[in-house]
């Protein structure tokens, strides 16, 4: 059931599910979509996560009322887009410091990981953590590890890295304790003022195999 | 041209704009400036637009020494002491730096953040559009170091240097309003009771991602993680040990802990103001009047611009 919560004096939660599925991400997107084809006065962002969209607004200009209101006549409409675009990552594997140890824990040999990691089929499901930090879901099953028992500090920007059913690109130096597994020469946050970041929420993407010569 | 040389900077004197609008659904969080009517004051002071670019003084503290030029400086926010040359005042006043003047900023009797705007436009990198630094990564105007230098295109100087008033809302505010959830249902009556009756302390794990406070343990039932979700500046999450943060300017844009509470936009100006291990208390408010108050503030704060603001050029 979609609940409307209300939050502060500026913003509604929407909430599709309380637990993560492919249904109630694409809920989500479906009213982060409408939304933006046709925002209410006083609208100023909305931000996409796993099973809910939040959605600030003006208090000077509306209020949780009308904007519930103006959300729940958006929600259940057809997709705009039903064709997510697909984005590709290039990935280098050579002197990745923890496929060795992933391949330990996941019973695989090293090629076999890589060979795993590029078979996923992953999904934008959210931006988290850190600007241009967004977490791809779809990490095939052989390879989901829980994250290693405490972060490492000063990760560096383009390392691709797992844990659970997730993979990320990461785009500034910053701890994590999701295990490192390549590193990439693509870049999320794009430098491209037009823009800025590489992936939509609900963007498809696929990693592709290049040599440390290639980086 | 105007040129200012930071000699000294504190840690997190960072430069700062109105913020970086509309990027939370790419990770990037608002930053600006922990009060951000303080610094609309400050621009608002000397002509400049409100959201322009200034510079947020944290209790590190900063001294600047003007190299070539003049420029009026409008200084508004915590009580910080200033020393302008052998002459010592507060903020919540102009003045103006000539060549070879040196103006030292350092913690007063209140508050944890003071700005400083410049007449004319400081120059500063732009990320993504705006000058608001991320304190995290660094993107943005960029924490100030010793030695830089810093321009100020187009700078003014104003015939008078003035005190500014400051109204009884830029002042440090230990009663904050927060509208529950929007994971309240995860905690007993009786926490909820607790959480606004009890007196809470800052800590001193207070940056501009957020603040930690010390209080009564607030432990969620049951649910000790929930699907990643959008948080925003004044979330108060609650860890599974039953420790509140309050997320503030360069927070995460999602999380996973349930926040049993949000603090209304227009009392976390105040709230930053504070300093580690003073008090704060919580009041209840639903989300309606919630609105409500914020409407009748923001008429408080346009009453004070329209009467100490910048009067339009005749």
């Amino acid at each position: 059931m979609t609940t409307y919560r209300a939050i502060a004096d500026h913003a509604v939660l929407v909430e599709f599910s309380t637990a993560i599925s492919d249904a109630a991400h694409a809920q989500v997107l479906q009213l982060d979509q409408a939304l933006a084809a046709r925002p209410f006065v006083g609208f100023n962002e909305a931000v996409p996560a796993f099973v809910n969209l939040l959605v600030d607004f003006d208090p000077l200009l509306t209020d949780h009322a009308q904007v519930a209101t103006h959300l729940r006549a958006l929600t259940g409409q057809a997709l705009l887009s039903t064709e997510p675009t697909l984005r590709e990552v290039l990935v280098c594997y050579e002197d990745a410091p923890d496929l060795a140890e992933v391949a330990r824990l996941t019973d695989l040999s090293p090629e076999a990981v890589i060979k795993a990691h590029l078979a996923g089929d992953y999904r934008v499901f959210l931006y988290g953590f850190a600007p241009g930090y967004a977490y791809l879901g779809g990490l095939p099953q052989a390879l989901r590890l829980d994250r290693k028992p405490s972060p490492l500090r000063g990760i560096a920007a383009g390392s691709v890295i797992i844990a659970g059913a997730q993979c990320l690109v990461t785009t500034l130096t910053m701890p994590t304790g999701w295990w490192i597994i390549g590193r990439s020469p693509t870049r999320i946050l794009t430098g491209d003022p037009a823009r800025p970041f590489l992936f939509d929420v609900g963007d498809r993407v696929a990693f592709r195999r290049i040599g440390a010569t290639t980086l | 041209m105007t040129l200012l040389r930071v000699v000294r900077a504190g840690p997190h004197v960072t430069v700062q704009d109105g913020g970086r609008l509309g990027m939370q659904r790419f990770g990037a969080p608002e930053s600006g400036p922990m009060d951000r009517k303080a610094f609309a004051i400050a621009n608002a002071a000397l002509g400049n637009p409100v959201a322009g670019a200034g510079i947020e003084v944290s209790l590190g503290g900063l001294t600047l020494e003007c190299v070539t030029g003049a420029v009026t400086l409008a200084i508004v926010g915590g009580g910080f002491i200033l020393n302008h040359n052998a002459r010592r005042l507060g903020t919540w006043a102009t003045l103006t730096l000539r060549a070879g003047d040196r103006l030292v900023i350092r913690p007063g009797p209140w508050g944890s953040w003071t700005y400083v705007a410049c007449a004319g436009h400081l120059d500063a990198p732009l990320w993504l559009g705006s000058a608001a630094t991320h304190g995290p990564s660094g993107l943005g105007g960029g924490r100030l170091i010793a030695g830089q230098n810093m321009t100020v295109s187009g700078a003014r100087v104003l015939a008078v240097e003035a005190a500014i008033p400051c109204p009884i809302w830029a002042r440090p505010r230990a009663l904050l309003h927060a509208v529950p959830g929007p994971q309240d249902r995860f905690f007993t009556a009786e926490t909820l009771t607790d959480f606004a009756t009890s007196p809470f302390h800052l800590t001193d794990a207070y940056d501009r991602m957020g603040v930690r406070l010390r209080g009564p343990a607030l432990i969620p039932e049951g649910a000790l993680s929930i699907p990643s979700e959008p948080v925003l500046r004044g979330s108060v999450q609650v860890s599974g040990d039953g420790v509140a943060t309050v997320l503030l300017a360069d927070h995460q844009t999602t999380g996973g802990y349930p926040k049993i509470a949000t603090i209304i936009s227009d009392d976390l100006d105040g709230f930053v103001q504070l300093r580690p291990r003073d008090a704060v208390r919580f009041k209840w408010i639903s989300a309606e009047d919630a609105v409500g108050l914020a409407r009748l503030r923001a008429r408080a704060v346009q009453a004070y611009m329209t009467r100490y603001g910048p009067k339009p050029e005749v």
